[in-house]
């Protein structure tokens, strides 16, 4: 390949095969160092290596293993430098160089060893030591490939708070010790749904934020949606990936009917469902059918997907099966309890037999007072005292949900009901 | 951001094909596929039948008219397609670069409609604002 006359497609071309790259590298690496942080930095270096000669000596063949063969040899040059201090490293870096000839040799690398490799990054990344914000972070960083400039848009937050806490992260996977290595068998289910949590934040990130102001983050629930995905594709038994990824292709399949030209957003009763993502709906519910297919009966993630699968076949809320979705609801409610779960189902069975049988389960909410200050409580109530015609304890509902809002535009909107408008 | 790739294959690209054995171009198909599955971006994919069974319906006229062809006057034709899901252009080509194919073949590499190629003032989307259902349902996970 000739020079690029142009710099910064070049650049842009780099950070492609990056994104596509960087986990196989990376995970390549700790197994090799067995350090993750310093894999991260080695892998670092060599793109920075590759944006500096790419453009200028062309794209190497096999992009993977060039970055790796420069990671590798940073490391040796790194470890000669200290060799007098600790002749153990200098064994080490020995045979990394013997392991380098060979892999330069021979095939890149064993898909199957990546494949696990890539497995037990995507667990580092999620561990347990680490706060849920280095969690999100490092997998979009390390797993995802993408740069802290990236992420800190995504999440609205200053590049160096980004950098610091990837910096953190790796200090304190460090300093704990923490192996590379898949999780023990009986701390599976348990990692696992740490895992998915991370993933299923990002993706919420990217699904709230879609208010039409920032492009970035609706990129993000298709990030989150990608790694679920990879995740899928290594784990292909386990039954709770499947369901969240169908979870999350079954929501974002309304993205695109989910604002307004102002960047509001928009009911669902009011959504043109002409707008949502049909190929995403397909994806979902095969997702779904994948998980059921396992056989071990529908997880929180799976029964959500069942209800967000419920509203994607409708063609209006009137011909949406809410008996269905309230028996979803119910099933949601034994498996993975909460005072949020219990409104959705009363606002489920509002649609389904009728505002007064919703009206004892918001009432019961109240009373626990599991859900106090969480303004959405007063907002429901105060819909189904409307349809019961008990309009001045709605407008008071109203007021009360109105002063407890924190979004803005959901606050006017609370208020303009309350004036009964 | 979609793309859809789409194979091409002139005669020379068939006659190459003639020549490999059909199991190490389902290997090479298969691998490029599954690095794609693996790489979480691939969303559809599916190759065409020869094109001797396919079709054209020409619309010159008043009424559809169906022939067996012709195809066009290049002689190039569609003979399968992936659709992947990746975030830059850059990353499409570099995927579409990896397609194991051979002289002769080509790929054209399109961009799937999206909502922002559509009006965003479009009446249908014109409607009154609030927040319910899939916020409450965020909020139960946080």
């Amino acid at each position: 390949m000739t020079a690029h006359p142009d710099a910064a497609a070049a650049q842009r071309a780099v950070a492609a095969v990056w994104r596509i790259e960087s986990a196989k590298i990376v995970a390549t690496l700790t197994r090799l160092v067995g350090d993750f942080g310093l894999a991260e930095d080695l892998a670092q270096e060599a793109l920075v290596d590759a944006l500096a000669q790419w453009p200028a000596e062309g794209v190497p063949r096999n992009t993977a293993a060039w970055l790796t063969a420069v990671a590798k040899r940073k490391a040796i040059d790194g470890w000669r430098r200290r060799e007098r201090l600790a002749d153990r490293i200098a064994v080490i870096a020995h045979d990394l160089e013997r392991e380098q000839d060979e892999a330069v040799a021979s095939l890149p690398w064993d898909p199957d060893a990546i494949d696990d490799d890539v497995l037990r990054l995507i667990f580092i990344s999620c561990h347990p030591v680490l706060s849920k914000e280095a969690q999100v972070a490092l997998t979009l960083r390390v797993v995802g490939g993408l740069s802290s400039e990236e992420i800190a848009r995504a999440f609205l937050v200053p590049t160096a708070t980004v950098q610091q806490r990837i910096v953190r992260a790796k200090k304190t996977l460090s300093a704990a010790g923490v192996p590379f290595e898949l999780p023990p068998r009986e701390e599976h289910a348990q990692r696992l749904g740490a895992v998915l949590g991370v993933l299923y934040l990002i993706f919420n990130e990217g699904h709230a934020a879609s208010s039409g102001s920032d492009w970035m983050r609706p990129e993000l629930g298709v990030e989150a949606i990608r790694l679920t995905r990879v995740l899928a594709a290594l784990m292909p038994r386990e039954r709770d990936v499947h369901g969240l990824l169908a979870l999350m292709e079954l929501t974002a399949a309304r993205f695109p009917a989910r604002v307004d030209a102002n960047g509001d957003p928009v009911l669902l009763a009011d959504q043109d469902r002409s707008r949502w993502d049909r190929g995403r709906i397909a994806r979902g519910r095969a997702a779904l059918a994948t998980a059921d297919a396992l056989g071990r009966g529908r997880g929180a993630y799976g029964l959500q997907a069942a209800i967000a699968e419920c509203h994607a076949v409708a063609a209006s809320v009137e011909e949406t099966d809410w008996d269905r979705i309230v028996l979803l609801y119910e099933a949601l409610g034994r498996i993975a309890p909460s005072p949020v779960v219990e409104l959705n189902r009363a606002a489920a069975v509002a649609m389904a037999t009728g505002p007064a049988s919703a009206l004892r389960i918001v009432d019961a909410l109240v009373e626990s007072g599991s859900l106090r200050g969480y303004h959405l409580l007063p907002a429901t109530r105060a819909e189904l005292l409307r349809r019961l015609g008990r309009e001045e304890e709605a407008r008071s509902e109203f007021a009360t949900a109105a002063a407890l809002a924190g979004n803005e535009r959901e606050r006017a909107l609370l208020q303009e009901k309350a004036a009964g408008r | 951001m979609k793309y859809m790739l789409i194979m091409r294959a002139t005669d020379e690209a068939v006659e190459a094909y003639k020549d490999m054995p059909f199991e190490q171009v389902i290997e090479a198909m298969g691998k490029y596929n599954e690095s794609m599955i693996k790489a979480g971006v691939l969303v559809a994919g599916e190759g065409l039948t020869d094109a001797a069974e396919g079709f054209v319906v020409d619309f010159s006229a008043e009424k559809p008219l169906i022939t067996d062809g012709p195809y066009g006057e290049t002689k190039e034709l569609f003979n399968g397609f992936w659709i992947i899901e990746v975030a830059t252009r850059e990353e499409a080509a570099e995927w579409a670069s990896r397609a194991p194919l051979g002289p002769g073949s080509f790929l054209e590499v399109r961009r799937v409609t999206g909502v922002e190629d559509f009006p965003a003032d479009n009446e249908w989307i014109q409607k009154e604002a609030g927040w319910r259902e899939e916020e409450e349902a965020r909020r139960a996970r946080q």
